[in-house]
């Protein structure tokens, strides 16, 4: 009988996800005994025509890390999605849009502009990549950037999400271990639409740190704030930690290191707007009633993007700048200056 | 009752209110959007009315309930303020949960605010589309009913929190009276002739301030504040500080040794306008409810210095107590009337009319003072020196009034005040008064009449607003006089006229701490500072907060008879919830869910009604529901999403948002 077929695709992203599977040591071993792997760009040879030939439904289990930044990144996720019977969000970018997505606070243009025409640039002909290029061999193409970042699951149907950036090592070996349990016969799939690989509380659940009534006077970065007790809450300290709002998953391994939660493992369960609830809930344990006060604690928040929505954005009810959506943007064909 | 089970069956009933919403929304165009349009989302019917709220209106509605099955009813009218228990009370006859109902406000947020008609119109569809997505989400909720406590709490002894006090108090019902001077009797207790009867103000008030204090039902807690509020319309906690006194109130019989023997005088800044002395240890005035004297500690030698003692001394019963300490007493009580009153403007930001600068310019309390006969000058009316009689005096209205750089509003006691003490002058000193006025403002019973009597006692009147008051003569007849430079408008020309005293008729102002104590127990205030009622006319003495009511200049200039009537129609609507034994309460309510909670503590210091609850064992919090007033703030806070409010749920809101945007269409949103 053969095995049943695995996939995992690596669209807008860093690559991090595809080394935290790696890092899952000789689990992998598992991996390889229980699946064929059918396309897995990064660990062995495929062409996409491969994918292309076979049978919808096909592939048993694909995991998708990245946003959707391209036009193929988007032909792609329609492709393993028609081809995949469980496509599974894996890693921050393809759940919510995570670091990339950080673009759509800025149009198009004004992306290519400062990647391509800043000081900083070393482009003495000016280049500005065109989607079609002549070349005496004919005409080359590269895929045409979409107007802003999207998550997966706005492009494409999902059946489960993973969060994490990435998603921790010890997450990924259990989450294998399920499916190969389901395989098996040995355990049931979780409900469509689940958030698999994280716990269903919040970083705090996990984190160490005692907690008490919080009464904030200031915010400080924390290497500011010397020394950092160990013991005690960051957020009572001062420390904008994101933890209170993000999803349990983790072991709270950076408060347990003294650094603040920055938010890589994405709303927790019941959060609409990570950020949104983030306000919310640092706003109301300020403690002070005069505006000038209010205002000079919020200050110590100097990027409240950055704060709130590092990992977010693309998939927060505002999804992105006004300035980046289609009507206002420009593609990168229009944008002159090459 | 579920949504995704059984397609609801929703009725849109658009309201013309005669013409306010009808005037600017299309309310047809709107009736026949709603049923062609919304009919995916369960709308079976729309109707327009001339009325919604009148009985036909309702009934209407009650019919399609009955007839048609309707299981969700939104009314587009005005604001749920107005009119949301009317047709939840119109669901409920016909046997429909009232909660099934929402109210879509297109008076006060859309026909009101706009005048375009076409665009409102299109407002008020996106405001229906909001209440249809939201009425489909919402759940049939019980009204919860609670007990109320048959206590009241009063804030403020002066005149309209002594008569709303005795009027509870009569009732058979027990009152706490605080006051944070150590007597009763407000400003009221400093005026000499009230207008315009010229009753002396202390023969008519000292009685009802005695009754207020020897009454059984009244406990008296004089030179004590409230510190916190806690709780909710029927049961609130409230924390008291009483200040010490330094004396042992049940042992001092107010014979008044200790004040005879107190060596230290100090300037009466408080009750005689800084006109006169008290001494350290002190009562306020002779008439001061309670008898018991309090010690100025800041003023006091033993206190500074370690040494003196002879109020103890001396004292016949051993009261003297210099080891007092503040204390802090809980009274649960079901419901607070604020009579908290006014503060005087002060006449020195006025700096073009010299007071404090130029000696004889008085301000109104203190020749109030002055003109009383247990007054400072024993009620004679003199100069500064404290014995020469003034040939002429010139009073100012408006000081500090209707004046963009002061306030703008008119505190409405100024003119008849001015009038009153026309008269005084006149009948005191036979002394030539001008009276400066911009309008004269005198609407109540029997007011005008005494402006008429004050101009045939020979009053001068000058119609303008004074430039200023200076000693800088220009001629020998100005010399060693205070001038009154003013643009006289009936004649028509500028006027300067020496006079020996000037009186300035100072305007009231929100107590200096009015915000705070707004924030205090939870009640609205304007951005001058006076109480904000719940309605400006047809309920003057209700806040927005339930069980809390506003009575006297808290809420605005007044004058004593208006007070007066507002203590009492407080008090009446206080008897009214006491007499009723129970108050119903929407069961809007805000509750955890123990699995989301992480007991990361964000919302365990923010609840006003102390309804939270952190279980350290399992580190989660939990919600006393019979604490939760439903004020959303822990909802709104928690950074988890795992507090729910029921009435707000996510699913309600978003569903609102939803169909209020639902003509916009992001290009790939």
């Amino acid at each position: 009988m053969s095995k049943p077929k695995f996939a995992m695709y690596w669209s807008g992203s860093c690559g991090g996800c595809e080394i935290a599977v790696i890092n899952i040591h000789e689990k992998i071993l598992d991996v390889d005994a229980n699946f064929d792997i059918a396309f897995w760009p990064v660990a062995m040879d495929a062409k996409v025509k491969d994918v292309e030939a076979l049978e919808d439904g096909a592939i048993l289990l694909t995991l998708w890390n990245g946003s959707i930044r391209n036009e193929e990144n988007e032909h792609m996720a329609h492709l393993l999605r028609k081809k995949s019977k469980i496509l599974v969000a894996f890693g921050s970018c393809a759940t919510e849009g995570c670091i990339p997505g950080l673009a759509n606070l800025a149009p198009l243009h004004e992306i290519f502009d400062v990647a391509f025409h800043t000081i900083s640039t070393d482009n003495p002909q000016g280049i500005h990549p065109q989607p079609v290029t002549k070349v005496p061999e004919g005409e080359i193409s590269i895929p045409l950037m979409k107007d802003r970042v999207y998550t997966l699951a706005q492009v494409v149907d999902v059946d489960y999400y993973m969060p994490g950036c990435p998603p921790e090592s010890h997450q990924i070996a259990a989450v294998i271990d399920l499916v190969i349990q389901v395989l098996q016969g040995k355990a049931e799939l979780p409900p469509k639409g689940s958030v698999i690989g994280a716990g269903g509380s919040t970083v705090c659940e996990e984190c160490p740190r005692k907690r008490g009534v919080k009464t904030i006077k200031a915010f400080h970065r924390i290497q500011e704030v010397a020394p950092v007790d160990p013991d005690i809450c960051l957020l009572e300290q001062g420390v904008p930690c994101n933890g209170p709002a993000t999803r349990s998953g983790c072991d709270a391994r950076c408060p347990n290191v003294g650094a603040q939660c920055i938010g890589c493992y994405g709303p927790a369960e019941g959060v609409i707007d990570y950020g949104a609830r983030l306000v919310t809930a640092f706003a109301s344990v300020i403690d002070a009633t005069e505006p000038e006060e209010i205002e000079r604690i919020l200050d110590g928040i100097p990027d409240p993007t950055g704060q709130f929505y590092r990992f977010n954005l693309a998939d927060s009810l505002f999804r992105a700048s006004a300035s980046s959506f289609k009507k206002n943007g420009q593609s990168p064909a229009k944008a002159s200056g090459a | 009752m579920s949504a995704e089970t059984k397609k609801p069956k929703v009725g849109v009933y658009v309201c013309h209110c005669g013409t306010n919403i009808s005037h600017t929304v299309d309310v047809e165009q709107v009736r026949d959007w709603a049923e062609k349009t919304l009919g995916a989302e369960g709308v079976v019917i729309s109707r327009d009315y001339k009325f919604m709220c009148s009985s036909l209106g309702q009934e209407l509605i009650e019919k399609d309930i009955k007839e048609m099955g309707l299981d969700r009813v939104v009314v587009a009218a005005c604001s749920p303020h107005l009119h949301e228990m009317t047709f939840r009370g119109a669901s409920k006859r016909a046997g429909l949960n009232p909660y099934l109902t929402e109210l879509a406000s297109i008076r006060e947020q859309v026909s009101w605010v706009h005048t375009d008609k076409e665009v409102a119109t299109e407002k008020a569809k996106a405001v229906v589309a909001g209440a249809v997505e939201r009425v489909v989400q919402n759940e049939p909720l019980e009204d919860i009913r609670v007990p109320i406590h048959p206590d009241t709490l009063v804030v403020g002894g002066g005149i309209a929190g002594i008569q709303a006090a005795l009027e509870i108090a009569n009732a058979g019902f027990k009152v706490y009276l605080v006051e944070r001077e150590p007597s009763i009797g407000g400003h009221m207790a400093q005026f000499d002739k009230t207008f315009p009867t010229l009753d002396c103000a202390a023969c008519i008030l000292t009685p009802r301030m005695f009754e207020a204090g020897m009454h059984p039902n009244i406990e008296l807690l004089t030179w004590s504040e409230v510190t916190n509020v806690a709780g909710y319309v029927g049961n609130f906690t409230v924390t008291i500080k009483k200040k010490p006194r330094y004396v042992i109130e049940e042992l001092c019989t107010g014979c008044g040794i200790c004040v005879e023997k107190c060596p230290k005088k100090v300037v009466d800044d408080v009750y005689e306008a800084g006109l006169g002395y008290r001494k350290v240890v002190y009562t306020p005035f002779a008439q001061a409810v309670p008898k018991y004297p309090v010690i100025d500690a800041p003023n006091c030698t033993y206190f500074q210095k370690g040494t003196c003692k002879a109020c103890e001394k001396f004292c016949p019963t051993n009261a003297i107590d210099f080891n007092q300490k503040e204390e802090f007493i809980n009274v649960e009580v079901g419901n607070i009337i604020l009579a908290t009153g006014y503060d005087l403007f002060d006449a020195r930001r006025v700096s073009n009319y010299g007071y404090g600068r130029l000696a004889n310019v008085f301000t109104s309390i203190e020749f109030e003072r002055m003109c009383n006969a247990a007054g400072p000058t024993s009620g004679n009316i003199v100069l500064r020196d404290g014995k020469t009689q003034p040939k002429s005096v010139g009073i100012i209205h408006c000081v500090g009034s209707r004046d963009k750089n002061y306030n703008n509003y008119c505190s409405s006691i100024c003119c008849m005040q001015s009038l009153k003490f026309a008269h005084l002058v006149k009948e005191r000193t036979g002394a030539t008064v001008y009276d400066f006025y911009i309008d004269m403002r005198t609407p109540m019973k029997a007011y005008d009449e005494f402006y008429q009597r004050v101009m045939d006692e020979g009053t001068l009147f000058v119609r303008g607003k004074v430039a200023q008051v200076t000693n800088a003569a220009r001629n020998e007849h100005e010399e060693g006089k205070l001038i009154i430079q003013v643009e006289d408008t009936l004649a028509g020309k500028q006027r300067r006229i020496p006079v020996d005293m000037v009186v300035l008729s100072t305007g009231m102002e929100p107590r200096h701490d009015a915000k705070e104590t707004s924030h205090l127990f939870g009640i609205g205030c304007s951005s001058d500072g006076w109480f904000t009622e719940k309605h400006p006319k047809l309920d003057p003495i209700s806040t927005m907060t339930e069980g809390i009511m506003i009575a006297g200049t808290a809420t605005g200039p007044k004058d004593i008879p208006a007070s007066v009537a507002q203590g009492a129609a407080a008090a009446a609507r206080v008897l009214d919830k006491i007499l009723q034994k129970e108050v119903v309460l929407e069961p809007i309510k805000a509750s955890v869910n123990q699995e989301q909670c992480s007991g990361c503590r964000i919302c365990n210091g923010l609840c006003p009604y102390n309804a939270i609850l952190f279980h350290e064992d399992r580190m989660v919090s939990e919600i006393n529901p019979a604490l939760c007033q439903g004020c959303g703030t822990c909802v709104a806070a928690c950074p988890a999403g795992a507090i729910n409010g029921t009435g707000f749920s996510n699913a309600q809101i978003l569903a609102q948002i939803d169909g209020l945007l639902m003509d916009v269409n992001l290009a790939g949103a």
